[in-house]
């Protein structure tokens, strides 16, 4: 090929060698089951780092995807917004064993993208007048009250593309695109596993969803995709 | 008599104008789009999606393409995608004309409980919190009463909320109520139900 692909891996369990400690903090991509980073959370699991910290919207389902991190109970605290999919998740919470931080989905979005563009802290209404207010500074602007929320900033971050370039320009398909881009964005540094790496020139720059400056370590793999709600309509009968 | 659930989504229908873009919940209020017939309504599905389309035909599912529901949908000519934060910045950021979702309670100041039942249920606000700090429009569609009989239209929430003051408009099966100054207002109700029967199963303050 002639150009040194220095960002690209042949696998997962490469991609993070050298990166992994216990009681790192890593952001993971994602929603439900859909655009979740498979392989490199099959090589977490390999590689026994425990006591992890996890921002992720969710934590998988029993025995895929981030919930395969809870039976080898590698994880201590998950920032999430829903947990409901998954039954081991409910038991190490009301056991104790697991902590957990509840977010508003928008909030915990923000928290990463606002993390990664180096803002510190940002004003929300989102959540004024409930828990999740309890204990956060309060400000008013314009009339209306708006909490502080802190940005995020990740020891990791691992991420689900479709296709990427070997400089680390990334592109997602469809809904799978959902909280990758903000959790690529937070880590010092970040990882991608996609479907295809593709020549440079490939990708079209002006449809590129995740710019390489983002993206330190790239790998390419088979994904299993598994649907966690498979709805379907009836065809009209002709 | 009263409505059922698929008359309380028709009746949430009508809520709905031409070019309005829309957030349904889970539950009853995704039949909603099962009743905005001719309307030009654009349904947000907060995972990263303007356009959402219905369920695809069998062999025709695509995992790349769910809604917040975590079911596989279909994508229109008008669809676009976005990442997590863009999709909340106009939903926090009032692009969103209107949001029709559950609740497990409601208060006649407009308060909302939704997400949690302490000690029982533990799964998490998602964007429930998002929508109805931001959006222009918060519709609940909900049994005006629960398992037991009790009211769900209360004079102040009991559950942890959602939202403060966050409600414009109920609809429940026995009727439609609109938050207003000092309580709630009786604005329509459900076909054969009685004021009577209405206000009985009503804990909220109901004003003129």
């Amino acid at each position: 090929m002639g150009v040194t692909m220095k960002k690209v891996y042949a696998n997962a369990d490469e991609a993070l060698d050298g990166l992994l400690k216990d009681g790192m903090f890593i952001a993971a991509g994602g929603f439900g089951l859909c655009g979740i980073p498979e392989l490199l959370i099959d090589a977490l699991v390999r590689n026994g780092v425990k006591d992890l910290t996890i921002a992720s919207n969710n934590c998988g389902v029993d025995g895929f995807g981030l919930g395969k991190l809870l039976d080898t109970r590698q994880i201590k605290k998950m920032i999430s917004s829903y947990v409901g999919e998954n039954a081991e998740f409910m038991r190490q919470y009301l056991s104790g064993e697991l902590e957990l931080e509840f977010n508003p989905q928008g909030t915990l979005a923000e928290r990463m993208r606002a993390g990664g563009a180096g803002i510190p802290g940002f004003y929300t209404k989102t959540g004024v007048g409930t828990v999740i207010a309890e204990g956060k500074d309060v400000k008013n602007f314009d009339g209306q009250d708006y909490i502080l929320e802190r940005g995020i900033v990740a020891d990791l971050s691992i991420v689900k593309g479709w296709k990427a370039d070997d400089t680390g320009n990334v592109i997602f398909r469809k809904t799978a695109r959902n909280f990758n881009p903000p959790a690529a964005m937070c880590g010092k540094v970040c990882v991608v596993e996609v479907e295809e790496i593709v020549e440079r020139g490939a990708l079209d720059p002006d449809n590129i969803h995740l710019p390489g400056i983002y993206v330190h370590r790239i790998i390419q793999g088979e994904h299993e995709k598994r649907i966690e709600q498979r709805t379907t309509r009836k065809r009209e009968e002709a | 008599m009263a409505w059922d659930r698929n008359q309380m989504a028709a009746r949430a229908a009508q809520e709905l104008e031409d070019g309005m873009y829309v957030n349904l919940g889970i539950g009853i209020p995704t039949l909603v789009a099962n009743y905005v017939g001719d309307k030009d309504i654009t349904l947000q599905s907060e995972n990263g999606m303007l356009g959402m389309g219905p369920f695809p035909y069998e062999g025709e599912e695509d995992p790349d393409l769910i809604n917040a529901g975590k079911q596989t949908i279909t994508e229109l000519a008008r669809t676009s995608y976005f990442d997590s934060a863009t999709s909340f910045g106009m939903i926090r950021g009032g692009k969103i004309a209107a949001a029709i979702l559950g609740a497990m309670e409601v208060a006649e100041n407009g308060d909302l409980a939704n997400w949690m039942i302490p000690g029982k249920l533990v799964k998490g606000m998602g964007g429930a919190m998002d929508l109805v700090a931001g959006v222009g429009r918060v519709i609940v569609v909900m049994d005006h009463t629960n398992k037991a009989g009790e009211s769900k239209v209360l004079k102040a929430c009991t559950l942890p909320l959602t939202g403060k003051s966050v409600v414009d408009r109920i609809i429940t099966n026995l009727g439609v109520l609109d938050v207003v100054d000092g309580g709630l207002k009786l604005v329509e109700l459900a076909d054969g139900v009685t004021e009577e029967e209405f206000r009985a199963a009503t804990e909220a303050t109901l004003v003129n």
